[in-house]
């Protein structure tokens, strides 16, 4: 009897410790008693999160509907993205003589390097396939009707927001079809109305329209790679990230997802 | 200016407190602070865009040398791939043409057995002389100003446009 109390008190529960309340304890189980420390955790992110509604139909159990997760899915290829890209940051100089000499390096030389170029690659086409085809989802359910309509426009700036970092990414190796396609990219910039100085409208000097915004000169070069660049890494990514957290914010306003999810 | 005397009773009301031009109201303040906050915004959204574009260029300049007339012989199409122009050589003259795309900029290649300039991106094609034929180029190749300068050397103007028939008697 003795015995038995003795081995009683040498047990540990791990979730009593102090360093285990440290991290986990009051932030989470404070206030309810969870089923299980995973689902728990799950709650606490959907809650900081605010990804889920504070009502769900039974309907939304289910994961496989018609409208096959694919805001979600593009989310998740955004995730993925800013992961192998910073990823390839290490490696990558936006450098007009070396550039192109890192992208080689990177397919033959850097341990694994392949497989995350390629990763970044393959999520970069999924993800615009998926944006596309979650925009044809909302378009179909008749999802942009109010109280949705402000989402939908915001989804549209996402829409061509993805698109300008595929565009932007595309000119980074500094090979011949980077380099002619984006020479024939901004040459449209420059033929646009009112932005381009050869377009319709136009009402910008040569060297001062869009054109030179985003070449920086008048062909593309030195300038256009790091500006280009930047765009890609920094400034398309920081406006698709926030616009996509008023997107969510405006899915939860509206009351959750508009289908059976 | 209107003077309103607050001593007497008659003129002690609130509506022409309200409507005298010296009167601070907080929804003054309010929308005088909206003005200031927008205007500061837009300035600073207008000098974000004059910041994006460049002042100065690092590319090579428009006007350069090319040469003696006799480094050419007849009848031959030189580029100058670092200025992106050829140098044509015919019974008449020399003549420059800008080896770039009029339709979206790329820069087409002279095809020596064809004798005619085409273009890889969306099949742009052009005479000898740079006028177009074939493909989506809605206007001939731009052609620039050569003279001679004083060392007997080409100079070539890429800022300055001149008409198809323009050719330096050589």
């Amino acid at each position: 009897m003795e015995r038995q109390n003795k081995e009683e008190d040498k047990k540990i529960d791990i979730k009593e410790t102090q360093v285990w309340k440290a991290v986990f304890g009051d932030l989470l189980f404070g206030e309810f008693k969870p089923l299980s420390p995973f689902n728990s955790l799950m709650r606490g992110i959907a809650k900081i999160m605010q990804l889920h509604p504070y009502n769900m139909s039974v309907g939304g159990r289910r994961i496989i509907t018609y409208t096959f997760c694919l805001g979600g899915l593009s989310v998740f290829f955004f995730s993925l993205l800013a992961c192998t890209g910073a990823f390839l940051m290490i490696y990558y100089n936006p450098d007009v003589n070396s550039a192109y000499a890192n992208i080689e390096d990177m397919r033959y030389i850097v341990p694994f390097g392949v497989l995350i170029r390629n990763m970044h690659r393959w999520t970069a086409h999924l993800m615009v396939m998926f944006v596309a085809l979650h925009m044809l989802r909302v378009f179909l359910t008749a999802a942009y009707k109010p109280p949705r309509e402000l989402n939908w426009i915001v989804g549209v700036i996402l829409l061509v927001m993805t698109l300008l970092a595929s565009f932007t990414g595309y000119l980074l190796p500094w090979d011949q079809l980077a380099y002619w396609g984006v020479t024939i990219g901004t040459s449209m910039g420059e033929n646009a109305p009112l932005l381009g100085a050869k377009g319709p409208f136009a009402i910008l000097a040569p060297g001062k329209d869009v054109n030179s915004i985003l070449v920086g000169g008048t062909s593309v070069g030195q300038p256009t790679l790091l500006r280009f660049y930047l765009l890609h890494a920094i400034a398309i990514p920081l406006g698709i990230a926030g616009l996509m957290g008023f997107h969510f914010w405006r899915i939860r306003r509206a009351g959750g997802v508009s289908g059976p999810l | 200016m209107a003077h309103v005397d607050l001593s007497s009773d008659e003129n002690y009301e609130r509506e022409s407190l309200l409507t005298h031009p010296k009167t601070a109201t907080r929804r003054g303040l309010f929308w005088s602070a909206w003005l200031i906050f927008w205007g500061l915004v837009s300035m600073w959204a207008f000098a974000t865009v004059r910041y994006l574009i460049p002042r100065v260029s690092y590319e090579p300049s428009d006007i350069f040398k090319a040469g003696r007339p006799e480094d050419y012989p007849m009848g031959s199409v030189t580029l100058i791939s670092s200025r992106k122009v050829w140098i044509v050589r015919e019974e008449k003259g020399l003549y420059a043409l800008i080896a770039v795309c009029t339709h979206l900029s790329c820069q087409p290649r002279w095809l020596e057995k064809e004798q005619i300039f085409k273009c890889a991106c969306h099949g742009g094609q052009f005479h000898k002389n740079g006028v177009n034929f074939a493909g989506p180029p809605p206007r001939p190749l731009d052609r620039v100003h050569i003279s001679m300068s004083d060392d007997g050397r080409l100079l070539i103007d890429k800022g300055r446009k001149v008409g198809i028939d323009f050719t330096l008697p050589a």
